[in-house]
């Protein structure tokens, strides 16, 4: 009986360390950044571009990163919502009657979900070396498009699937068709929609795999889609792997910024998430 | 007439709607094609079998072996899961079974947050934390000399970012399993480990197994992260304080000079179609496990 309870103790004693180190990476992780990002942030980084010298230590900020970052990660959610809520009402409404048919699009969602971003990134050039397009903006639009409709489509798929199905009868048999029904359920999945948007956008801000080759990189701040641009977490990549203190110190800086970005969406869609189940009937 | 323009829209829409679906899912062969069309010119000249096991990687000279690399993503991806396995399972049994709901709702929040944080922030708290905790303190054990950039430390990175995958594919999966069966368990007078291992492990394996391929492939692909901790030394790694070359590392730092050579652009595009090849099938067989599971399950 002791020897029972003994390895039922020592057990939940590896359950609780091992939750403590997952959990806790979290903080080890966002406490380093930063620790080590505050001594070097200062209001030029966020306000200024790179200046002459930049990358030998003289001043400057990663302004152009931070706006290029926000057109492609804004730019690809929007296109990728005008493709994705299309996709995920036919799942839901069209094909509804043929599961074995809907399955199957749902499980090549899950798998292009799978599929790595630096595959999106070749993919992306590849797309972009047919049509003659240069490493741009457009060409970071269009990898990191395609590397956030999965996200998308499974988000709104699942949302749409926690309407309740009376609401959908209830709406067809008074006669509508179902687009006009889609429409109604649209408006009740609106949180829903916003969700998946903070997703995307926290997903194609932080990625860098996917617009090495499309988007280039740039010391200026974007202004035609045809420029290359720089994104966030590619400056950040690019000043640590330089030998000067003082450009190190801005990649910390970076990161730190683009770790306050993301965590505030992700946050953000949590909340979002947690109030929308709420209201789930 | 109003009737008629209304099933007119509908239709369109529809008909709109079934393309944008095609279109999105045809990209899974889009992308294989695109791939393999543009691996076609190496592969004329190498055959897939010496690609794939010879261990000269000489772009200049015509020599692409992806031995080392396919080593180097090997190494990465085994420590990855030899670390994040056994923590992920023991936590998700203690946030489902155990923990009180209060506690769950404190928790489970900071695993979705883990999961938010981009792979460069990863890849430089590695470069800031990791690497200098082998260098300093774990290697010097061990071997006479590690700069700390090695194929642990990406593991242990990696580790970190497949933690939140694994962590809530099982806790849904350990959510759903009926009620009845740890009842039934713990009414025969077992304790709740006893459950836990006898029943629920049982029940959860295929779950287990299901996240444990989806967080392979996951890590196959991880760039970023890895590469900045890596040490990107294309030799064949012989112990975990070896510095490794993992394969998205290598088409991420070479694509600039690929158009110069010839045949280089064609053979980075074999690396990313390998691991779109290796990650499709793991990514379906994992989702076919876990459709099984649920449908047997929920039935």
């Amino acid at each position: 009986m002791i020897k029972r309870k003994l390895e039922e103790l020592f057990f939940k004693t590896l359950m609780v360390l091992a939750t403590i180190v997952v959990t806790g990476s979290f903080f080890l992780i966002v406490g380093t950044i930063f620790s080590k990002g505050i001594p070097y942030m200062n209001l030029d980084m966020i306000t200024k571009t790179p200046g002459g010298g930049f990358y030998i230590g003289k001043e400057g900020g990663v302004l152009n990163a931070i706006i290029g970052s926000l057109y492609i990660a804004g730019g690809a959610t929007i296109l990728g919502l005008i493709i994705s809520i299309p996709v995920a009402i036919y799942i839901n409404m069209y094909i509804d009657g043929k599961r074995f048919t809907s399955n199957i699009i749902r499980l090549a969602f899950d798998v292009l979900f799978g599929i790595p971003s630096i595959v999106y990134g070749a993919f992306g050039f590849l797309i972009m070396v047919y049509f003659g397009i240069r490493a741009s903006l457009l060409g970071g639009i269009i990898a990191v498009t395609l590397l956030v409709i999965p996200i998308l489509v499974r988000t709104l798929d699942e949302v749409i699937r926690t309407v309740p199905r009376e609401l959908r009868d209830a709406t067809l048999s008074l006669g509508a068709t179902r687009w006009e029904t889609a429409k109604v359920v649209l408006r009740q999945i609106r949180p829903g929609i916003f969700t998946a948007i903070l997703l995307s956008f926290g997903r194609g801000i932080g990625d860098v795999a996917s617009v090495l080759f499309t988007a280039g990189f740039s010391d200026n701040m974007p202004t035609s889609l045809h420029e290359p641009a720089a994104t966030l977490p590619l400056a950040i990549f690019f000043q640590l792997g330089s030998p000067v203190e003082e450009v190190q110190g801005r990649a910390y800086a970076s990161a730190l910024i683009l770790t306050i970005v993301v965590l505030i969406i992700t946050v953000l869609s949590e909340l979002l998430i947690k109030k929308f189940s709420k209201h789930k009937i | 007439m109003i009737q008629r323009i209304r099933f007119l829209k509908d239709k369109i829409i529809s008909k709109l709607m079934l393309v944008f679906t095609l279109a999105s899912v045809s990209l899974v062969f889009v992308i294989g094609i695109g791939l393999y069309y543009r691996s076609i010119p190496v592969l004329h000249k190498l055959s897939w079998f010496q690609l794939l096991t010879n261990s000269d990687w000489k772009p200049m000279k015509g020599l692409f072996g992806f031995y080392p690399f396919i080593m180097g993503t090997l190494w990465v991806t085994a420590i990855s899961i030899i670390i994040a396995l056994p923590l992920s399972v023991l936590t998700s049994l203690y946030l489902v079974e155990y923990a009180h709901t209060k506690v769950k709702r404190v928790l489970i929040p900071f695993v979705n947050l883990l999961s938010g944080i981009p792979p460069v922030i990863y890849g430089v708290w590695g470069v800031l934390f990791i690497v200098p905790l082998i260098q300093n303190h774990i290697a010097p054990h061990f071997v006479d000399f590690s700069t700390g950039y090695s194929v642990l430390a990406g593991g242990i990175v990696l580790a970190i970012m497949i933690f939140p995958l694994i962590v809530s594919i099982l806790t849904e999966v350990l959510t759903t399993l009926p009620q009845e069966l740890k009842d039934a368990s713990l009414a025969v007078g077992a304790t709740k480990w006893e459950t836990i291992k006898k029943v629920i492990i049982r029940k959860a394996s295929p779950g287990i197994i299901a996240a444990t391929v989806l967080a392979v492939s996951r890590a196959f692909g991880e760039t970023i992260a890895v590469l900045m901790v890596c040490g990107n030394n294309a030799v064949v790694p012989h112990s975990v304080f070896d510095p490794g070359y993992p394969l998205p590392a290598l088409i991420a730092n070479n694509y600039g000079e690929m158009m110069s050579i010839p045949l280089y652009d064609s053979a980075l595009m074999f690396a990313a179609l390998l691991l779109f090849i290796i990650i499709l099938l793991f990514n379906i067989l994992s989702r076919v496990i876990l459709a099984r599971l649920e449908r047997k399950l929920t039935t």
